[in-house]
C-alpha cells in the first residue's frame, strides 16, 4: 500500500495526474455542494434562523470560490491532462515534472483557503473563512471594514491555484503546438484539443489582471498601498475592472472544456462527424476574443456614460452569435444521424436544452436596462447556474461516464447513471427555473434571509426542495463510481464504438500510451480504420 | 420576542398602519410605475418575445431531431450518410443571429438614451441618498432635510409631471439602490458620485433593497419609497423642516439623553445632539420601522432595540451602550416623543 500511495504522489504520468485533479475537482464539488445545500436550507422558509448572518455570508464566498478556482479549473486541467496525449498521439505532456508541480501547488491553494475555517482570524475570532463574496468588491475587502486575516486566505490561496493553472495552460499549449503525431496538422486535430489550446491561451491572457489584482489588494492591506482603498482616494471601480478583465472570459475558461466533451461526445452517439467543424473552431476562437472584450457589462449599474453601455451591451449580444453556432452545429451533427442515448449523450442532450436557456438568459443580460433591474439579484444567480451547473457540469458528467471506461478499464452502470441523469434534470430544474422569477420580483442576491409577504416565499421553497433531488442524484455518481471500480464490467479498448486516437490504445492506457506512435490521416484517425472503403481523408 | 414573530409583525404594520398608504411588498419589475421602469419594462418585452421565438425555434428543431434521429430497435448497424456540413446552411445560421443583434442592440440604445442622457428638470427635487453598513441616509439639500431609510418623494401627475433627481454616494463600502417598480438599479460607491432619476406615478410605499453585497447586514438593508401627492409630500417637508419636538414635560428624559453617548453618532436638529454615523433621530417615530427595516417602530422595538441592538440585527455598528434600566426609560420616553 504505502508504495502505491508513493507512486501517485511522486507520479508525473499525465493520466495519473489527470485523474488526481478530477477526484480533487470532484472532492471539492461535494463540499461546495454541501455549502449550497446549507444555504437553500437557510433560505427555504422566510425569517429562518438556521444560520446566522455571518456564516451564511462565508457559506455563499466559500461556495462561489470553491466552484470556480477548485471545482471548475481543475475540470478543465485534469481533463486537458488525461486526454490531450492521447488524443494526439502523444506519449505525455511536454513538461511532465512542471504538469505535477501544476496539480500540487493547485492543490495546496485550494487547502489553504479552506484552512481560514480553522485558522482564519475575523470579526468572530479563530476559525473565520471568507466572507466578501467570490467577486470581493473593493473596498470590503480593504482593512477598515474586513479585519484580520480571512480575506488574505482568499487573496492567497487564489494566487496559488493561478499559478497551478498557469503550469498546466502552458504545458497544454506546448504539447499540442509540439506533440501531435505524425499526420496530425491542426486542421486535422480532434476539436476537443482544439479547444483546449483556445482555453489554455484565454488562460495566459487573463489571469494576469487577476493575479495583479490580488497583489496589489495585498499592498493594500499590509504595505498601506491605496489602490483600491477608497478612504485614501483610491478607486473601487478599478478593482471591478480588473476582476472582470478576468472574471468574465473566465466564463468561458470554465464553460470551454464543457464544448470540448460536448463536441466529442455528440459526434460519436449520433454517428456522424461534427457539422461544420472548421466553424466551430472558429467560433470557439471568436468567443476567445470578443469574450475578452465584454468584462463591463459585470458593471452596467457603476454609472458608466451611456456609450460605454451600449458598446459592452451590443458587444456582449454579439458573443451569442458563435455561440449559437456552437449549438446549430452540434444540432446538425444530431441531425440525420442514428441517435444513441446512452448515458453520456442524456447529459449533453440535457445540456443543449439548458445550455439554449441559459444563452438566452444571457442574452437579456447584455440587453443594459433589464440588467439594471437583475443584476445582483436571483435572477443572475439562476443565470449563472443555468450555465455552469446545467451546461458545464451536465457535460463534465457526460465526459466522466464516457471517458470513465478509459481511465480505469470499467464500465459505469448505466441503470446508476439514468437515476443520476433523471434526478439531477428533476433537481436541477425545481431550483433553478423558480429562482429566476424570484429576481424578477426583486429579491437580491446573498441576503441570508428575507421577510414574508415579498412574493419570495414559495419560490424558495420550491428552490430548496429541488437541491434533495441534486443530491441524491450526485449520489448516485458516487455509489455509481465506487460499485465499478470495483466490481464493474469490463470495458475493452473502444466501449462506444469511438473515432479518436484514445479509444485505439487499451483501458486503461500503459505508462507509454501507444506502443508505436501512430499516424493519422483525417481527424477521425479511428474511423478512417474501421471503415477503409469510406475513409474521412478523402473529403478533408 | 423570537425572529419570525416580528417580521411577520412587521409586514402586518407596514400593510394596515403606515400612514394609511398602499405598501407595494411585492417589488416587481413587471408592473412598474415610473418611466425608467417603464422604459426597461418595454424594452423587456421586446427581448422576451425575441428570446421565446428563438427558444420555440432552436428549442423545436431540438425535439424533432432527437425524436425523428433516435436509433430504434429495429435498426440495421449501418452507419448513417457522414455529412460534414453544409456552407449555405451555415452562413444562414449565422447571419441570422447577427440580424437579430442587431435590432435587440437599437432597442437597447434607445432605452439606455431614454433613461441615462435625460435632461433633468431644473425644478426636480434633489435628494443625496447616502449608503451606510447597513442603513440609508436620505438628504435634501435645497429643504434641509435629513432622514433615513424612507424616501418621500412626490407624486407626478398627468398635469404636472414631478422628477425626483437622486444623488448617489457611499459613506463605506459599495451598495445598490433597486426599487424595481420605479427605476432600475444604481450602486452606490465610495469615492464616486452617481444619479438616477424617478417620477412614479402611482400613491404608495414601494419596498426595495440594497442590491450590492456590503457585509454582515446586507439582506436587512431595506429601502422604503414613499410616493404621496404633492398636497401630503408637502406636509411632511414642513414638519421634518421643525426643530425636533421639545415637551418641557420631558426635560429630565431629554437631559439623560444628550448627556450620553447617543449624541456621538446621532443628530436631533435643535439640540446639541450633531452626531453623523447613524441615523437623524430628529423625527424618529415619522418613520415606519428600526433598523432599516428591521422590525416595526413601535415604543416596545424601541426599547427592546435600544436595551441591546445586537440580538435585533447582529452586526450592526450600534453597539449595546449598557443602558441602565432608568436611562432605557428616560430614553425612550424621549425619542418616542419625537414625531
Amino acid at each position: 500500500m504505502p508504495s502505491r500511495l508513493h507512486e501517485w504522489i511522486v507520479t508525473v504520468d499525465h493520466k495519473r495526474l489527470g485523474i488526481l485533479y478530477i477526484a480533487t475537482a470532484l472532492f471539492f464539488f461535494a463540499v461546495a455542494g454541501v455549502l449550497a445545500a446549507l444555504m437553500r436550507l437557510q433560505l427555504a422558509y422566510p425569517n429562518a434562523t438556521f444560520l446566522p448572518p455571518d456564516v451564511f455570508n462565508r457559506l455563499f464566498t466559500m461556495h462561489g470560490t470553491t466552484m470556480v478556482f477548485l471545482v471548475g479549473m481543475p475540470f478543465f486541467a485534469g481533463l486537458a491532462n488525461y486526454l490531450t496525449p492521447l488524443m494526439i498521439g502523444a506519449r505525455d505532456m511536454a513538461f511532465p515534472r512542471l504538469n505535477a508541480f501544476g496539480f500540487w501547488i493547485f492543490l495546496f491553494g485550494g487547502i489553504l483557503l479552506y484552512m481560514s475555517y480553522v485558522t482564519g482570524e475575523g470579526l468572530a475570532g479563530h476559525g473565520t473563512a471568507p466572507d466578501v463574496g467570490w467577486f470581493a468588491y473593493a473596498p470590503l475587502t480593504e482593512r477598515a471594514f474586513s479585519r484580520g486575516t480571512s480575506t488574505d486566505y482568499w487573496i492567497l490561496s487564489i494566487i496559488l491555484t493561478g499559478i497551478g493553472t498557469t503550469a498546466s495552460s502552458i504545458n497544454t499549449i506546448a504539447t499540442i503546438v509540439s506533440m501531435r503525431c505524425k499526420g496530425m496538422t491542426l486542421a486535422k486535430m480532434p476539436l476537443f484539443a482544439w479547444l483546449m489550446l483556445v482555453v489554455s491561451s484565454m488562460v495566459l491572457f487573463i489571469l494576469p489582471p487577476l493575479t495583479a489584482g490580488q497583489i496589489m489588494l495585498l499592498l493594500d492591506r499590509y504595505l498601506g498601498a491605496h489602490f483600491f482603498d477608497t478612504q485614501a482616494g483610491g478607486s473601487a471601480v478599478l478593482w471591478q475592472h480588473f476582476f472582470w478583465l478576468f472574471g468574465h472570459p473566465e466564463v468561458y475558461v470554465l464553460m470551454l472544456p464543457g464544448f470540448a466533451c460536448a463536441s466529442e461526445i455528440i459526434p460519436v452517439f449520433s454517428r456522424k462527424p461534427m457539422f461544420g467543424r472548421p466553424a466551430m473552431i472558429g467560433a470557439t476562437i471568436g468567443i476567445g476574443m470578443l469574450s475578452s472584450g465584454v468584462w463591463a457589462h459585470h458593471m452596467f449599474t457603476v454609472g458608466m456614460t451611456a456609450s460605454s453601455n451600449i458598446y459592452f451591451a451590443v458587444a456582449s449580444m454579439a458573443v451569442g452569435i458563435p455561440t449559437g453556432i456552437k449549438i446549430f452545429n452540434w444540432l446538425g451533427t444530431m441531425y440525420g444521424g442514428k441517435i444513441r442515448f446512452d448515458t453520456p449523450m442524456l447529459f449533453c442532450v440535457a445540456f443543449l436544452f439548458q445550455f439554449l436557456i441559459a444563452g438566452l438568459t444571457g442574452v437579456m443580460l447584455a440587453v443594459a436596462p433589464f440588467d439594471w433591474q437583475v443584476t445582483d439579484s436571483y435572477f443572475v444567480v439562476a443565470h449563472f447556474h443555468y450555465v455552469l451547473l446545467g451546461g458545464l457540469l451536465f457535460t463534465l458528467f457526460g465526459a466522466i461516464y464516457y471517458w470513465f471506461p478509459k481511465a480505469t478499464g470499467k464500465m459505469l452502470s448505466e441503470k446508476l447513471g439514468k437515476w443520476h441523469f433523471w434526478l439531477l434534470v428533476i433537481g436541477f430544474h425545481l431550483t433553478f427555473d423558480t429562482l429566476h422569477f424570484a429576481g424578477t420580483l426583486g429579491m437580491p442576491r446573498r441576503i441570508y434571509t428575507y421577510a414574508p409577504g415579498r412574493g419570495w416565499d414559495t419560490l424558495n421553497l420550491v428552490a430548496s426542495i429541488g437541491v434533495i433531488f441534486q443530491a441524491a442524484g450526485v449520489a448516485c455518481l458516487v455509489w455509481n463510481i465506487i460499485r465499478s471500480l470495483r466490481k464493474g464490467e469490463p470495458a475493452g479498448n473502444d466501449p462506444w464504438d469511438g473515432w479518436t486516437l484514445e479509444w485505439a490504445t487499451s483501458s486503461p492506457p500503459p505508462e507509454y500510451n501507444f506502443a508505436v506512435s501512430p499516424e493519422v490521416r483525417s481527424s477521425r484517425p479511428l474511423w478512417d480504420l474501421k471503415h477503409p472503403e469510406d475513409p474521412d481523408w478523402r473529403y478533408e | 420576542m423570537n425572529c419570525s414573530s416580528r417580521l411577520t409583525g412587521l409586514l402586518f404594520w407596514t400593510t394596515t398602519v403606515a400612514f394609511g398608504q398602499s405598501v407595494y411588498s411585492i417589488a416587481d419589475m413587471f408592473k412598474p410605475r415610473a418611466t425608467p421602469a417603464d422604459s426597461i419594462f418595454n424594452v423587456s418585452i421586446l427581448m422576451l418575445a425575441i428570446c421565446a421565438a428563438i427558444f420555440v425555434v432552436v428549442g423545436g428543431l431540438l425535439t424533432f431531431t432527437i425524436v425523428r434521429f433516435r436509433r430504434r430497435k429495429v435498426d440495421d448497424n449501418r452507419e448513417p450518410a457522414q455529412v460534414y456540413g453544409s456552407t449555405r446552411i451555415e452562413i444562414a445560421w449565422t447571419v441570422i443571429p447577427v440580424l437579430i443583434v442587431l435590432a435587440l442592440g437599437m432597442a437597447t440604445a434607445r432605452s439606455v438614451v431614454e433613461v441615462q442622457n435625460k435632461r433633468i428638470p431644473a425644478d426636480a427635487l434633489k435628494v443625496t441618498v447616502i449608503g451606510h453598513q447597513w442603513w440609508w441616509e436620505f438628504r435634501y439639500p435645497e429643504l434641509g432635510i435629513v432622514t433615513a431609510n424612507e424616501l418621500h418623494v412626490p407624486l407626478s401627475t398627468t398635469t404636472k409631471s414631478t422628477v425626483t433627481a437622486l444623488t448617489l454616494e457611499s459613506a463605506d463600502v459599495a451598495h445598490s439602490f433597486w426599487v424595481p417598480q420605479l427605476a432600475g438599479k444604481m450602486d452606490l460607491i465610495p469615492g464616486v458620485t452617481t444619479s438616477m432619476w424617478i417620477d412614479p406615478r402611482q400613491q404608495g410605499i414601494f419596498l426595495g433593497n440594497c442590491a450590492e453585497y456590503c457585509g454582515m447586514q446586507h439582506a436587512n438593508m431595506l429601502l422604503r419609497v414613499v410616493v404621496e401627492p404633492a398636497a401630503d409630500f408637502e406636509k411632511w417637508v414642513d414638519a421634518q423642516k421643525m426643530d425636533a419636538a421639545s415637551d418641557p414635560r420631558l426635560e429630565s428624559a431629554r437631559t439623560t439623553f444628550l448627556s450620553l453617548n447617543c449624541i456621538n453618532c446621532h443628530a436631533v436638529r435643535g439640540t446639541i445632539a450633531k452626531g453623523t454615523f447613524g441615523p437623524d433621530l430628529s423625527h424618529l417615530m415619522s418613520r415606519a420601522t428600526l433598523g432599516a427595516g428591521m422590525i416595526p417602530n413601535t415604543v416596545e422595538n424601541l426599547r427592546a432595540w435600544l436595551k441591546d441592538p445586537q440580538t435585533i440585527k447582529h452586526g450592526n455598528l450600534m453597539p449595546n451602550m449598557q443602558l441602565n434600566s432608568r436611562e432605557l426609560d428616560e430614553i425612550v420616553k424621549y425619542l418616542s416623543s419625537l414625531k
